[in-house]
């Protein structure tokens, strides 16, 4: 099973986490300081997995930003790099051709996703497809709820209390 | 309204948006104005998170979960406003209720209780989207408490209609078992049902794979307990074309098929098809794997995987490439036939320009390594340690260290070529490893009697190289030649020049702890000097000179005696000991140790002064003596010298008793004195004593009350090669100096040869062909000495302990959940096959299988014993590990015997599962 994700940039700034595991926040802390410090010195065309504290880390470069998924040591690495390329695939999809921008402004967006794609650390849908079905429907969902919030009269009842 | 208050409708208007916020995070530049950006906006949060406006809550909320997950603030005082918005009619509020909750929480988080109701809430909504919320914060913040409140509702989902809601209620039954075992039984039942129905159903395999990765997991903790559903998973395997679905099932099946032979019979055919068939990489790794790790003993198999492997090692991928070696890790152990047939790949990647395959190969490497070709494949790395760059280096002297150290030395056969590539490694200029080094010096000397004058010999050569010591990498090294050569002093050719080496003027730059253990050394030496002369005097007078006299009336250790007989053989040198210990070189080592330890003996570091003491108390009383023997020749052998020599004597016997490794357990064996509380809590210690770092733990400790300095950490790491090099040149300069300026403390030794060779820089290229020769020649030189040539030569013994020698390997525990899970599994199962169970079943499964449950069932009594034996193989590949030990405890001296055998090892009686696949 994955333990977690993490999204890394290159100027070492998180983009994203996602703990499938119980860490404290100081283990957190530590987790991402480690790894991006491993992650991000290795040059271009080097492999794409490395050996962390008797676990695996796969990680990919997509334009500025690493993806990382820590793994059991006899889990497939070969299966999580093509979940990373799948989740980068649908960001891709849904964004229109995504930038890192994208995911620091609809940063909430980003694990909806990820949390359609991944559940308790397992894959739970292969279909970019149904992903980004899900994700519209949820979509036009809180559109529906936001609109009804900024209507006026919602306002003049807040304010009326 | 106030601060403290809650917020304006002004603040409501006006709210920063999430947007907002981040722009903002951007515009300052990070450091402290980013920060004050940050708490400034964090106070204008906590205002607006208490605002009864839901909207105005979530955009606050949604503003905290941003600073949480990416700036890693604590944001534990919006618990309670995160449950509250989950509970908001707006999906878009709950949504970032939810979202806060399962990056946030804790199973600490007070509030955590007061979602429960919600959680059931939403799980049971008419809304699919509600319910996946519910389901996927549920699978993040899961506790016991939780999973046994939730456990029902999650029960009912099981069976929804829709399958996006299903496949997420299976995939958090993971979490809701581990935490709570007993919603096993409630829900293990549908969780069957989901694999047997939806296999053939024709959507895309994502309740399939979804139930078949929650048995991954579960099996990977406890497998036994799935054996029955190996039908079920046998049919996925043959049918299922979801790539992601067999690497799952194939994981599965590494783990069955470690406990039951029949059916790795019945599925190793199926996976060679996949195998072959595959496009997908990744499956095929998959199969590569399992075949290789769980279906060893199918030869075809193994060779079609090796196949595979070769492609892999080949690939220009590198990713692949890495796999592929792995791959290859995995064969070893059973088939090394595999690794040889690729030793030029292997031994290629040595040099990869990824430090990860190099890793790989390295362990490959090493996996290949017996008592045969130690000797060569570590002077492969050796020269390959030397090329790398420092931290592969020190990776290679690290696999280096632990292999040929392990199982205490299994398999070392030739001690005297180990402890000299010991000494090889102590000066590879990126050497790090000193702690290692050290800890093996020592252990050897202590359990391998006859290797201590090779080890003196290899301690001597470290500690009469001044360049070393500028070194502080190799401190620890140096700590344990100047132990050893005090220790074992009487294996010394020439104890003066160690004397020399242990009171050099450099030593100022060691640390004090292993200074102190160089002057404790020198008193050792001293004290043997003074011995050995004393005794010759007598001895020339009297009886038939006999180098370690035999004093009357008193008995000598063991390894005295030990020691007249490794000197007899080498009795030349006993001739030449006798010259050496003259009245004139006697004095001129007082004088030496006099004049140089004499400015320490104000040193700030207690154990220095206090050792420094002993010796020029030593050192004092000696001159006296031979100062008045002088005077008085032997006319007056007085009381005085009587007294002195007899001083001498006793401190020279209390010193040459020997050390034996010591058991890690032994200090548990003494019983603890009455009126002893050692459970009297000592916390407040820890307040006075927090900065004071505790020593490491010595793995074995001494009688005597010497020893090995625990602190490295005054040495500073900073110090690099280049000014270890330049250093080198420098020092042989100040020490000639020195020599000439203070030469009349220096020994007027015959060997000036010797010595003059003896103090070569170190990290000299030329001086390493020197080194390989000696080592060439010393070893000729040793086996010509002894009896035989070559490998005939026996293994000395070594020493080994009753219980462990080293700390002991934590036995793996499995988690007390697991049992209790698999339990319930076994239960539900088992207490299902013959009754409830085989009416949901398929048909196919119902036609095969049904009527075959009674026969089994009446038949278990007698096949049970035959399983039972089956069961035992897969269990060894686990035991063998844990049981090497005991097996060592036993204590066979040779190694060669322990590694054939399979072992028929003593296994627990299983209950005994019915075998629906046969």
């Amino acid at each position: 099973m994955i333990h977690f994700v993490l999204l890394i940039s290159r100027q070492g700034k998180v983009r994203l986490t996602k703990w499938y595991s119980p860490y404290s926040q100081k283990e957190r802390s530590k987790v991402i300081r480690e790894l991006s410090g491993m992650i991000l010195t290795r040059g271009p065309k080097l492999c794409n997995f490395v050996e962390w504290r008797g676990f695996k880390v796969v990680y990919k470069r997509y334009a500025s930003l690493y993806f990382c998924m820590c793994i059991n040591q006899d889990d497939n690495e070969l299966e999580i790099l093509e979940i990373i390329h799948h989740f980068v695939e649908i960001l891709d999809r849904y964004f229109g051709s995504v930038c890192e921008l994208d995911l620091i402004f609809s940063f909430q967006k980003a694990y909806y996703m990820l949390d359609e794609i991944l559940i308790a650390g397992e894959l739970q849908e292969s279909s970019k497809k149904t992903v980004a079905r899900l994700v519209s429907a949820q979509d036009s969902l809180v559109e529906a709820a936001k609109e009804e919030a900024n209507s006026i009269s919602n306002i003049i009842a807040q304010a009326t209390k | 309204m106030s601060g403290t208050g809650g917020p304006s409708l002004m603040d409501s208007l006006f709210q920063r948006t999430l947007d907002d916020l981040i722009k903002g995070i951007r515009l300052h530049l990070p450091g402290p104005a980013q920060s004050t950006f940050i708490s400034k906006s964090l106070d204008e949060i906590r205002r607006e998170i208490t605002s009864t406006d839901l909207h105005t809550k979530s955009t606050a909320l949604q503003k905290l979960t941003y600073l949480h997950s990416l700036h890693h603030f604590d944001i534990s005082f919006a618990a309670f406003h995160a449950v509250e918005l989950t509970s908001s009619p707006s999906f878009l509020h709950k949504k970032t209720g939810y979202l806060a909750a399962s990056l946030s929480f804790r199973p600490s988080t007070d509030v955590l209780l007061l979602l429960t109701n919600q959680l059931r809430k939403d799980l049971s909504s008419t809304n699919q989207h509600e319910v996946s919320l519910a389901l996927e914060c549920l699978s993040v913040i899961c506790t016991l408490d939780l999973a046994r409140d939730l456990t029902p509702d999650i029960f009912n989902l099981l069976m929804s209609s829709k399958i996006f809601v299903r496949k997420k209620a299976v995939a958090c039954l993971l979490k809701v078992f581990s935490q709570y075992p007993d919603a096993v039984r409630v829900c293990f039942k549908r969780l069957v049902e989901n694999l047997e129905t939806v296999g053939g159903a024709g959507d895309n395999g994502t309740m399939l794979a979804a139930t078949v990765g929650v048995f991954c997991e579960l099996a990977r903790k406890e497998p036994r307990a799935y054996l029955p559903l190996a039908p079920e998973f046998y049919k996925i395997l043959v049918e299922s074309r979801n790539n992601w679905v067999l690497i799952k099932v194939l994981k599965i099946f590494a783990q069955l098929g470690r406990l039951e032979p029949r059916l790795a019979k019945k599925v190793v055919e199926p996976i060679c098809e996949l195998m072959k068939r595959s496009e997908a990489k990744s499956l095929v790794f998959e199969c590569v794997r399992t075949v290789v790790s769980s279906f060893y003993e199918y030869e075809f198999a193994v060779k079609l995987a090796v196949e595979k492997i070769r492609e892999f090692l080949l690939d220009s991928d590198l990713n692949l490439r890495y796999l592929g070696l792995q791959g290859l890790l995995l064969v070893a152990p059973h088939h090394l036939w595999a690794v040889v047939e690729n030793k030029e790949v292997v031994i290629k990647s040595l040099s990869d320009v990824d430090r990860n395959i190099k890793l790989e190969a390295l362990r490959l490497v090493m996996s290949m390594v017996c008592d045969d070709n130690v000797v060569e494949i570590c002077r492969v790395l050796v020269g390959y340690a030397l090329k790398s760059d420092p931290e592969f280096c020190n990776e290679i002297l690290r696999s280096m260290l632990s292999t040929c150290s392990k199982n205490v030395y299994e398999i070392i056969i030739d001690f005297d070529w180990y402890v000299s590539l010991l000494g090889e490694m102590a000066r590879i200029p990126h050497c790090q490893n000193g702690e290692e080094i050290e800890y093996q010096l020592i252990d050897i000397g202590m359990r391998v009697k006859d290797v201590r004058p090779e080890l003196v010999r290899v301690g001597r050569d470290l500690l009469i190289d001044p360049a070393l010591l500028g070194n502080p990498f190799i401190h620890r090294i140096l700590s344990a030649a100047a132990w050893v050569s005090g220790e074992y002093v009487k294996f010394s050719r020439n104890p003066f020049e160690i004397m020399e080496a242990l009171l050099q003027p450099r030593t100022n730059l060691l640390p004090p702890s292993i200074r102190s253990v160089y002057i404790h050394s020198a008193f050792k030496v001293l004290s043997f000097c003074l011995h050995s002369y004393l005794s010759f005097e007598k001895g020339a007078s009297s009886s038939p000179p006999n180098f370690v006299d035999i004093e009357p009336g008193f008995t000598y250790s063991e390894s005295e005696q030990e020691f007249t007989e490794t000197d007899q053989a080498t009795s030349s040198s006993a001739l030449h000991k006798r010259d050496t210990f003259t009245q004139e070189s006697i004095a001129n080592v007082l004088t030496l140790v006099i004049t140089s330890l004499t400015p320490l003996a104000e040193s700030h570091d207690v154990e220095i002064q206090e050792r420094v003491r002993n010796v020029l108390g030593l050192a004092r009383l000696a001159q006296q003596e031979i100062s008045c023997h002088n005077d008085q020749k032997e006319k007056m052998v007085d009381k005085a010298d009587l007294k002195t020599s007899i001083i001498i004597r006793l401190i020279n016997d209390a010193l040459s008793e020997d050390f034996g490794p010591i058991s890690f357990s032994a200090q548990e064996r003494v019983p603890v004195p009455d009126g002893l509380v050692l459970e009297e809590n000592l916390s407040k210690l820890d307040s006075i004593c927090a900065d004071v770092q505790l020593p490491i733990s010595e793995s074995f400790s001494l009688v005597k009350p010497i020893f090995l300095p625990a602190d490295g950490d005054s040495i500073s790491n900073q110090q690099n090669e280049e000014e270890s090099e330049t250093s080198a040149a420098e020092s042989t300069s100040l020490l000639a100096e020195h020599r000439k300026r203070h030469g009349l403390f220096y020994l007027p030794s015959d060997h000036s040869k010797d010595a003059s060779s003896s103090f070569p820089p170190a990290n000299d290229p030329k001086q390493r062909d020197n080194d390989v020769d000696d080592l060439v020649k010393l070893t000729e030189e040793s086996l010509v000495l002894k009896r035989k040539p070559n490998l005939s030569r026996p293994r000395p013994v070594v020493v080994k302990l009753d219980e462990g020698d080293r700390l002991p390997i934590a036995v793996k525990k499995t988690d007390e959940n697991d049992d209790l899970i698999s339990g319930a599994v076994r239960d539900v199962l088992l207490g299902n096959e013959a009754s409830s169970h085989s009416n949901n079943l398929s048909g196919r499964r119902k036609g095969k299988s049904h009527s075959k449950d009674k026969v089994e069932n009446s038949e278990t009594g007698s096949s049970s014993k035959r399983r039972s034996k089956h069961r035992n193989h897969g269990k060894n590949v686990e035991e063998n590990e844990n049981g090497e030990k005991g097996k060592q405890k036993s204590g066979g001296k040779h190694k060669s015997r322990r590694r054939a055998d399979g072992g028929v090892d003593v296994a627990v009686e299983k209950p005994v599962i019915p075998d629906f696949l046969l």
